[in-house]
């Protein structure tokens, strides 16, 4: 039962008397061990919530051992060299102490992500449909995204500060540049991949140019397309991360860089948790909508 | 039927079409798909094209469809001449090529939707449904259905446009013998209900011979008719009766010289 996660748990509480500072985490691990017990108990009565706790539980126990195991390494045991390697509870510490600042890195980085995905990812597949369904466009396309394509977006950060007014919209556009690469690529060869013979059926149906291109090729693509939105999501989180920190003066990205050159480690290190936290949470939801597009695939899809 | 034939004029007629297509390995050369082929089918008529693989019966077919178009000849569906695809010609194919993304409804809409003309139609949809007996699967999707399933779903695609002329290529060649026997009383079902000018391409002699008022005999290369039998057996008819079978053994007979003689002059 959810006991394991419970008794584990309990072990790094016990664990964590050795340092001074770590109330918070107590607290923190008092909580969770608190719910853990109301989830334990909670679970004969609701069954549903028992089968979710039953598939959690191996997880959910690995990740507290783990917890466990990098507490005793650092705090316990010191093994590590210090300012680096916090223990969690001076990163929990540094996550309240500097929530605000945190939070308001957070918020700026998802503002600046989103707008830079969005322009991408609209602006790559508006060219990609082009480039895969039409001759000319494709003449005219296909060099100048093999030559743009390639380039990482990161490597136009020197160009870009110069050229752009605000750093702001630099990294905006950097962001949409390296979004629109793989959207493009992959937009375009599903396009140009549509069966030849959904087209010929939808023509002797009486279909026009339009119904061709957007009730039969773009579906017929939209696989390839979300391999391409997938590609550039993570493309966007990591020139996200490198235009913080070297041109825009806010985010995550931002906020790692500027707590090392202080030198303060616990704060690197929640940045990187609420970063790790922030990022999947968006390509979970990326999923989310994949799985109800291509509800049609159920399936046949693997990842 | 004589008096109908003078009344109503062929519904699809096809003279003198020839096409050939590029060889690849060698350029600037073309080898003879279709040399001259000439035939054409009466209004509410099943015909059947038989012959050897290779023979242009589905580039025959692409040409009425007017997916494709003839290098000389013409092709006329109600004395009018094809100019590209039109509605008025449904096709269905051996793999029925249901669109994945869409449910069996919205796949037997598609027709009414790419016309524009799905709101005053609407109600035809279930009426199609009911026809191929889907009406409990209207929001499946295409990977649920068995093979049998999905063609009666092609077929109801291509009818609900109310086509002159359907073309079949070998609509049935995918399906297991029960299936397939079954299917064929459908499709005779569905063409006695609407007496529907259908084009029938098939490898299976008992399938035409079951099905056709006339089969149009193919040879290859160059793709030709040779020879039109008329089958004169009553309907319903039977597979095991003898004049089915004196009919089949004759039919195999001569397709099997036919073959040779290809072979020979190849």
């Amino acid at each position: 039962m959810a006991g394991a996660i419970a008794f584990a748990a309990h072990l790094a509480v016990y664990k964590n008397e050795t340092p001074m500072e770590a109330r918070t985490y107590t607290n923190f691990l008092a909580t969770f061990l608190m719910i853990s017990i109301l989830i334990a108990v909670g679970q004969y009565r609701w069954r549903r919530l028992r089968a979710a706790v039953w598939r959690m539980r191996p997880l959910f126990t690995a990740a507290v051992l783990l917890l466990c195991a990098w507490e005793l390494i650092t705090a316990g045991w010191h093994w590590l060299p210090l300012p680096y390697f916090p223990s969690p509870a001076a990163v929990l510490q540094s996550m309240i102490s500097d929530r605000t600042l945190l939070f308001d890195s957070t918020w700026h980085s998802l503002v600046l992500l989103l707008a830079g995905y969005f322009l991408g990812a609209l602006a790559g597949f508006v060219s990609g449909v082009c480039i895969g369904w039409s001759d000319p466009a494709r003449y005219w396309g296909m060099p100048l995204l093999k030559v743009i394509g390639p380039v990482p977006a990161t490597a136009w950060i020197p160009l870009a500060m110069v050229i752009s007014p605000s750093a702001t919209l630099s990294a905006t556009a950097l962001i949409a540049l390296a979004v629109w690469f793989p959207v493009t690529m992959l937009t375009a060869s599903g396009i140009s991949n549509t069966r030849a013979s959904y087209l010929d059926v939808a023509r002797t149906l009486g279909a026009n140019q339009r119904y061709l291109i957007f009730r039969v090729a773009i579906p017929a693509a939209l696989p390839s397309i979300f391999v391409g939105l997938f590609m550039g999501l993570g493309a966007s989180f990591l020139t996200l991360v490198v235009a913080e920190s070297v041109g825009v003066k806010s985010g995550l990205g931002w906020y790692v860089s500027w707590a090392q050159g202080w030198a303060e480690y616990g704060k690197v290190f929640a940045a990187l948790i609420i970063m790790a936290a922030f990022f999947s949470t968006i390509m979970t939801l990326l999923f989310k909508l994949r799985d109800r597009v291509l509800v049609w695939q159920k399936g046949m899809i693997k990842w | 039927m004589v008096t109908s034939n003078f009344v109503a004029a062929s519904a699809l007629r096809v003279e003198e079409v020839c096409k050939s297509f590029p060889v690849l390995d060698v350029p600037g050369t073309s080898r003879p798909a279709l040399g001259g082929i000439s035939f054409s089918i009466a209004a509410s008529e099943l015909v059947s094209l038989v012959g050897p693989s290779g023979c242009g019966k589905s580039t025959l077919l692409r040409l009425i469809a007017g997916l494709d178009f003839p290098d000389s000849g013409e092709l006329l569906v109600d004395e009018e001449k094809i100019l590209g695809p039109s509605a008025a010609r449904g096709l269905v194919f051996q793999d029925p090529n249901l669109f994945p993304w869409l449910t069996v409804r919205r796949n037997i809409e598609a027709g009414l939707v790419a016309r524009g003309v799905l709101q005053e139609k609407r109600h035809e949809v279930d009426d199609f449904m009911r026809l191929v007996g889907l009406e409990t699967f209207g929001r499946s999707y295409p990977h649920h259905l068995s093979g049998g399933m999905s063609q009666r779903v092609a077929l109801a695609r291509a009818l609900i446009n109310h086509p002159k002329v359907l073309l079949l290529d070998e609509p049935l060649g995918a399906l297991d013998a029960f299936t397939r026997m079954r299917m064929q009383d459908e499709v005779l079902h569905l063409w006695e209900n609407r007496r529907t000018t259908m084009l029938l391409v098939t490898h299976d002699i008992d399938e035409a011979i079951y099905m056709s008022d006339r089969i149009l005999v193919m040879t290859s290369a160059p793709g030709r008719i040779d020879r039109e039998i008329d089958i004169d057996l009553g309907r319903p008819r039977d597979r095991t009766s003898e004049s089915f079978l004196r009919l089949r053994s004759e039919i195999l007979e001569y397709l099997h010289f036919a073959g040779k003689a290809a072979d020979v002059s190849a």
